[in-house]
């Protein structure tokens, strides 16, 4: 029986063979390729390796990308969308900074948006250092939905809502003055969490850095986000007091650790800098430690404090104290080695991954052990008193990895991949524990290091840091490009590359080198394209994006297109179709207050027009279907021309209109 | 032989029988049967008024799924916006000015055809064809109708459009392709239209059936009359 099969087997691939052969009369045996391919790889000399990621990574015109990756764009304040494998941008988001084309701050909608993330003073912040941008998700899986990410810089995050791809809200942390460990959401997006970096008084407070243990502090914020309004609730939201640790990146726990959540921090040692002083730098004395604290907190226990009303209120929102977080078990720490970087959790939730900058290993957490040790009590405690958990209490495994690992994403397979700094490299190791059948060799060990060019930050893998990773790719997002791209003078792009990780053992290989030209961006997440479900054009005229509902005040045809006064206010409703805007023209005095209503009376998908206003800083982006209102005062008389500024048709020139101030 | 087909198909009672004037008898299935099928006829142009009947399908490079409007005979369906959007480049008249007064009435006019057709079941003479006729030219005067709304929109130009004043006046084609700038159409009849030939065919069988069941007895009535006058 057994032979028979094997005969069957072997004529069944005679039989493909004969026919492959058939089907290529001009293949080379050799090469597998036509002639015409075979002379183009010989003459840009690319070997059987290129030929392959070529092929892992071409798309064809109108052949579409099954992944879509968010990645933070870094200063420019935006978030990045970008096709995988293509590495093609697709849209560079308006998040933190104005942004002309998408017209964000330039009137309109994106100004209100913007406006929420000022200074509590209302001094405008016009830029923001964007992060690590985080996928809303439910059950510890990204649902495509919103995606959140933080401003580093003065401590905002922003919320995009994935139906339209635009910012809806910009919130600023009260108490806090910088952020770094966020955004990150629990497993099913109750909060949106934000950690800190560098510590400072609550709530921007004068102290002498004399008094750094006293009234320096960090704040680790949950914002409450309500799915339904798409929005961050404040009212719901609350922080946490922490001390001056420099805490760092953080990772919601999921599944067996679903109510938790991991920071880890640097600067236990309370550093305060000063070299011109003779004292050591920051890069110093924040280095002095062997171990720094990883912050384990129960945040389910914080919600029921802060709801059970043992927050306090400052400046408007509502903080547990640290005091109250280390008697009430609502924060404990496990000493981490030199340098540490990253909290990863693992797709079950099981363990938590830091890494050591300045230490060749990763630390493996066990959440089972850390429970167990809080469980047993009889901890010391902090100087803060907060109780420390000892390391061999709560290490599942280290492995040595080499020099500078920071952060750790998954795989389908039971291997998690470290971005390796100083080695300038993608580590490929094993999990152990329940992931140790996946993949054949054994658990917490060393498979592969492929180089990458160069100095490697974060690590982004598809959909690898969820509960159910992919597998597939991994892009290494590098600092430095040095020698990768043409000259473009001393400021040069980062370096996006795209890894394949289909194959099992050391089968990592390099794809392709995406310039990105803009920023420098940090964190970025992969998510299944058919995930996401954004709207091809606006569901109905009227639709007002701030609301994502019809404004009942918008005009739905021309016909109700028209100019209305009422002493020096003037209100315009305008409809925009291809090719006129109606009215064309328009006639108001020096002074009025104008208002003035747009409505695109398009249905068809990428019909969209711009407006500008000569002299008015004004461009707005008026998509099929959307309203959008700007509000000015026509302070200056004269006569402006408007016009359309994207072109949406043959006869796009003369969709223009004149509005005439008199004097 | 009738009789034996109803047998074999529906296998009613063939004892239950209709007694004609001069005393002859015929199957009463032979009497339900072109009832059933002239009903079955009108349920058909019923159901047709549901479906599309006809559709223009535009395509042009920047339109890869290309845009189709769906015509019903009280509305239309798909991408009617955009073509009007374009169309008015042209000077063309939206579509929904097309036909406006057919569509206003066409409900009523198509359940007035079936009304017809079930009082066609109560006629029991020569008579009954008559009731039956606007249903069986039905198609034919949708189509003429339909040729007539696209003479008079490609006869509607505004001269004062974008375009207006290169085009000249035109029909678009009731059926097959055209062109119109870097647009190709493909006009062509959908499942309504052929519903409504369908419901006709029905009319022309029921008719059929008709005649075979009520001509015996329109004739054993001129018999027993013709008997009587002797007697």
């Amino acid at each position: 029986m057994k032979k028979l099969a094997i005969a069957v087997l072997a004529f069944a691939t005679i039989l493909m063979v004969a026919c492959g052969g058939q089907g290529g009369a001009a293949t080379p045996a050799a090469t597998g390729l036509t002639a015409d391919a075979a002379q183009v790889a010989k003459e840009r000399e690319l070997n059987a390796d290129d030929i392959y990621a070529a092929l892992k990574t071409y798309t064809p015109s109108g052949k579409l990308d099954p992944y879509i990756m968010f990645s933070s764009g870094g200063q420019s304040g935006q978030v990045l969308v970008i096709g995988v494998p293509s590495m093609r941008i697709l849209k560079v988001l308006a998040v933190f900074t104005p942004e002309p084309w998408q017209g964000y701050g330039f009137g309109g909608g994106g100004e209100q948006v913007l406006a929420g993330g000022f200074m509590p003073n209302k001094k405008p912040i016009l830029w923001g250092d964007t992060h690590h941008p985080g996928l809303s998700e439910t059950n510890g899986d990204y649902d495509g939905q919103f995606l959140f990410i933080n401003d580093k810089a003065n401590a905002r995050v922003a919320v995009i809502d994935l139906r339209d791809f635009k910012t809806k809200q910009i919130i600023k942390a009260p108490n806090a003055v910088n952020d770094h460990g966020g955004a990150f959401v629990t497993p099913n997006t109750e909060y949106v969490i934000v950690g800190p970096q560098y510590a400072a008084p609550i709530g921007y407070e004068y102290a002498p850095l004399e008094q750094y243990k006293e009234k320096y502090r960090g704040i680790i914020t949950f914002w409450k986000f309500d799915r339904s309004k798409g929005r961050i609730d404040p009212a719901q939201s609350f922080q946490i007091e922490l001390p001056p640790y420099w805490q760092d990146l953080c990772d919601a726990g999921k599944k067996v650790s679903e109510g938790w959540v991991f920071c880890n921090s640097f600067n236990t040692e309370m550093a305060t800098g000063g070299v011109e002083l003779g004292n050591p730098p920051f890069e110093a004395g924040t280095t002095k430690n062997d171990t720094d604290y990883l912050h384990v907190f129960n945040w389910k226990k914080a919600e029921e404090l802060f709801k059970g009303g043992k927050a306090e209120k400052i400046n408007g929102m509502s903080v547990i104290r640290l005091k109250t977080a280390a008697d009430e078990g609502v924060l404990h720490f496990v000493p981490e080695p030199k340098s540490p970087h990253g909290a990863d959790v693992t797709p079950g939730g099981e363990f938590v991954v830091v890494g050591g900058k300045l230490d060749p290993h990763v630390t493996i957490y066990s959440f089972e052990k850390i429970q167990n040790a809080i469980k047993a009590g009889g901890l010391n405690k902090d100087a803060f008193g907060v109780p420390v958990i000892p390391l061999d209490k709560a290490m599942e495994a280290q492995v040595e990895l080499g020099l500078g690992p920071l952060h750790t994403v998954y795989d389908d397979k039971g291997y998690a991949y470290t971005s390796m700094f100083l080695d300038s490299a993608v580590a490929r190791w094993t999990l152990g524990g329940p992931y140790a059948s996946k993949h054949p060799e054994p658990g917490w060990k060393l498979v592969q290091k492929l180089s990458v060019h160069y100095n490697i930050g974060h690590i982004a893998a598809a959909e690898g840091d969820t509960a159910s990773p992919d597998g597939q790719f991994v892009v290494a997002l590098n600092k430095w490009s040095i020698d990768r791209f043409a000259n473009i003078g001393p400021l040069l792009p980062q370096n996006f590359q795209l890894v394949d990780i289909t194959k099992t053992g050391e089968s990592m290989k390099l794809l392709y080198d995406m310039p990105i030209g803009m920023a420098e961006p940090h964190y970025a997440q992969i998510i299944k394209a058919d995930k996401l479900k954004p709207f091809e054009v606006y569901p109905q005229i009227g639709w007002d994006p701030a609301t994502m509902a019809v404004d009942p005040k918008a005009i739905t045809t021309e016909k109700e297109a028209r100019v209305e006064r009422k002493g020096n206010n003037v209100e315009i409703w305008m409809s925009v179709v291809r090719s006129h805007f109606s009215p064309e023209r328009i006639t108001i005095k020096k002074g009025d207050k104008v208002t003035w209503h747009f409505t695109s009376l398009e249905r068809q998908r990428d019909a969209t027009h711009g407006f500008t206003l000569s002299g008015y800083n004004i461009n707005l982006s008026i998509e099929p279907g959307m309203t959008e209102t700007i509000e000015f005062v026509a302070d200056q008389a004269g006569t402006y021309t408007y016009y359309c500024t994207e072109f949406c048709s043959a006869l796009h020139l003369e969709m223009v209109g004149y509005l005439l101030i008199e004097p | 032989m009738i009789g034996d087909v109803m047998k074999f198909s529906f296998n009613f009672d063939s004892d239950v029988q209709v007694l004609l004037p001069d005393g002859s008898k015929r199957s009463l299935l032979s009497f339900l049967l072109p009832n059933a099928i002239l009903m079955f006829a009108a349920l058909v142009l019923m159901v047709s008024m549901m479906l599309p009947y006809w559709s223009m399908t535009l395509k042009a490079p920047q339109y890869p799924k290309g845009l189709k409007v769906n015509v019903f005979v009280n509305h239309l369906e798909g991408d009617v916006r955009e073509i009007d959007s374009l169309n008015h480049y042209l000077g063309m008249p939206p579509l929904d000015e097309g036909g406006r007064f057919e569509r206003s009435i066409s409900v009523i006019a198509i359940a007035t055809l079936g009304l017809l057709l079930l009082a066609g079941v109560f006629v029991h003479n020569q008579f009954a064809a008559l009731f039956a006729l606007p249903a069986l030219g039905y198609p034919l005067i949708f189509l003429a109708d339909l040729w007539y709304i696209l003479y008079q929109y490609g006869h509607s130009i505004d001269p004062k459009s974008a375009l207006g004043g290169a085009i000249k006046p035109f029909t678009p084609p009731v059926f097959g392709e055209g062109k119109i700038g870097q647009f190709g159409t493909f006009a062509s009849p959908e499942i309504g239209l052929y519903f409504s030939i369908f419901s006709a065919l029905i009319v022309l069988v029921g008719l059929w059936f008709h005649r075979a069941a009520y001509k015996p007895l329109v004739d054993a009535r001129k018999r027993a009359h013709a008997s009587k006058a002797t007697a």
